[in-house]
């Protein structure tokens, strides 16, 4: 037995002559709630299907628990939302639920499930009706069905509105309460910056970075962005902090995290000068960016 | 058990669904009664019911139209799910492939089956009210029925095949449609030229007969005139059926939808989808 509900060691996976997933580590305790970030192509869906079992890696080792992916007890154990989820236009949102409950041999409340989505009004009509953020949530809906050790989620922000999101969170979170470790594969960086206890970035097929947000900062010691507005002679304020100009009335600086609140006294000396400063800490973006294009060697 | 039944559920409900079930049990029931009342002329001169008749003439059409309604549903198996995109999720869930494919097959083969006892057996009826009918055509209306049940499993099982291995649903709607064309057309195309070419020599009569029964369609045709001499008579082909063993054609026809699913199964299990 392990106490890790996903273990995944020096996975390789090789598509022709490109390595898809290079040498990946990647391990999840249950309730953890990790966020897997990357460029298309990068290897974030190969790494979830091979985690299905869908794809064979070629050397490495995967294991759901103690279970090999493809096996009948992972399958059992993972709950998978496919990006950009499609089902049989013909049928309704309840008797596709039906089927996967019946497929996992579970025997939930499937009315309840698609209330708790926000399917109630729409449950007897046909998924060909469906909007693109409609079918989502009959994905996410299927994601609940039983009490999964591995959720895998890929871009399931794709297509939600912004209140939808805010369920879709929800229900991560409620996952991840159960003790399900929750994968989630985004391009939405900022949104998935306050959910996930650690964020690991894949680049063309290498893990570049897995750690907590607040270490991914500041091991890649990105600056912090401070803009200044001025009463009137914004170049004069520029020349002053050694920022530069970037519209009319406004000054741009960058500055170390530790040189931060030097850089805040010597705005406030300046008096009725400035009118106005906003910082902004490095972001996801940032950071993702950081990592994804730090050459390797 | 319960997993196929739940496939094989979605999959009827589907069929009645996009009215599938309604208009293949449609198609048959006016080919095979327009060919009921097309084919009563001879009758008289054979001096056999019309029933028997009906029968004969209802084998021709089936040997057309039960491999293509077949090829009709199961091209879009594997591959419409493909398309879609809903194959890898229904693949994550922990039903087998071999029984994602059965339950599908279920439910095509009771569909398959609705559609041509309904056909079949309204034209049967038809017939024998007008012109009379005995135990012996009514045994070969029941043969009928139940060899286009068959013939239809093999091509469903072919469609299968077809479907696991094509790239997307228009390449298997293609390749469905050659299979067709290659089964019901030009292999008896093929067979009649090597006949004629090899004028009455060893081919004619040791192999000809072995090759013709090898083709499902064939063998389905083969079966039921075998049985039946008033059907043999008015359909007027006997020579290839008294060749050969009883056994080799049923053999054929309940061979076939096996060894298709065993094909498909394998096909599919190498879909990485």
């Amino acid at each position: 037995m392990t106490d890790k509900a996903l273990i995944i060691h020096q996975a390789v996976k090789d598509r022709g002559s490109a390595r898809v997933l290079d040498h990946i580590d990647l391990t999840l305790a249950p309730g953890e709630r990790v966020a897997l970030l990357g460029h298309n192509g990068a290897g974030k869906s190969t790494l979830i299907k091979s985690i299905l079992g869908l794809t064979r890696i070629d050397s490495g080792s995967i294991r759901i628990g103690d279970a090999a992916p493809g096996s009948a007890q992972a399958r059992r154990d993972i709950a998978y939302l496919p990006e950009a989820v499609s089902f049989h236009p013909a049928l309704t949102g309840r008797e596709q639920l039906t089927l996967f409950a019946r497929l996992s041999g579970e025997r939930p409340d499937v009315p309840g499930l698609l209330e708790r989505v926000g399917l109630a009004d729409a449950m007897d009509r046909r998924i060909g009706t469906y909007s693109k953020g409609m079918r989502q949530r009959l994905g996410l809906a299927q994601v609940l069905l039983g009490k999964p050790r591995v959720a895998l989620l890929d871009e399931p922000t794709s297509g939600l509105d912004p209140i939808s999101r805010q369920d879709l969170y929800a229900i991560i979170d409620e996952l991840a309460g159960q003790g399900a470790a929750v994968l989630i594969a985004s391009h939405a960086l900022t949104e998935v910056e306050a959910r996930t206890d650690r964020i690991a970035i894949l680049r063309k097929g290498v893990k570049v970075a897995d750690d907590t947000l607040a270490n991914l900062s500041a091991l890649a010691g990105l600056p912090i962005r401070l803009r200044v507005r001025a009463r009137e002679n914004a170049d004069a304020l520029a020349a002053r902090l050694g920022g530069s100009r970037v519209n009319g009335a406004s000054v741009e600086l960058l500055c170390d995290p530790a040189d931060k609140m030097t850089a805040l006294r010597s705005i406030a000396a300046m008096g009725e000068a400035v009118v106005d400063v906003d910082m902004t800490p490095p972001r996801l973006e940032d950071l993702y960016r950081h990592y994804a294009k730090e050459t390797l060697q | 058990m319960t997993r196929f039944l739940a496939v094989a559920q979605t999959e009827m409900l589907i069929l009645r669904r996009n009215r599938w079930l309604l208009v293949a049990t449609l198609i048959m029931v006016l080919f095979a009664l327009a060919l009921t009342f097309a084919g009563s002329a001879p009758t008289g001169t054979l001096g056999v019911d019309m029933l028997t008749v009906s029968v004969a003439s209802m084998t021709t059409l089936s040997v057309y139209l039960a491999p293509l309604l077949a090829l009709m549903i199961s091209f879009d198996a594997v591959a419409g799910d493909m398309d879609r995109g809903s194959l890898p999720l229904l693949l994550s869930y922990p039903a087998g492939r071999g029984e994602i494919l059965l339950g599908k097959f279920a439910a095509h083969l009771a569909a398959l089956a609705f559609a041509m006892t309904v056909g079949f057996g309204t034209a049967g009826a038809v017939a024998a009210w007008l012109g009379g009918a005995g135990p012996e055509s009514l045994m070969a209306l029941l043969r009928l029925i139940l060899t286009s049940i068959l013939l239809g499993a093999s091509f469903l099982a072919l469609g299968y095949l077809l479907s696991a291995t094509a790239r997307g649903s228009a390449a298997a709607a293609g390749l469905s449609a050659g299979l067709w064309l290659v089964f019901v057309v030009l292999y008896d195309l093929g067979l009649l030229g090597a006949v004629v070419m090899d004028k009455g020599g060893t081919f004619t009569q040791s192999v000809f007969p072995w090759v013709m029964v090898a083709n499902p369609a064939d063998a389905f045709r083969l079966w039921n005139i075998a049985a039946t001499e008033g059907v043999a008579m008015a359909s007027g082909m006997t020579g290839a059926a008294q060749a050969l063993p009883v056994w080799a054609a049923p053999a054929s026809l309940l061979i076939w939808p096996v060894l298709g699913l065993l094909l498909a199964r394998a096909a599919f299990r190498r879909v990485e989808p």
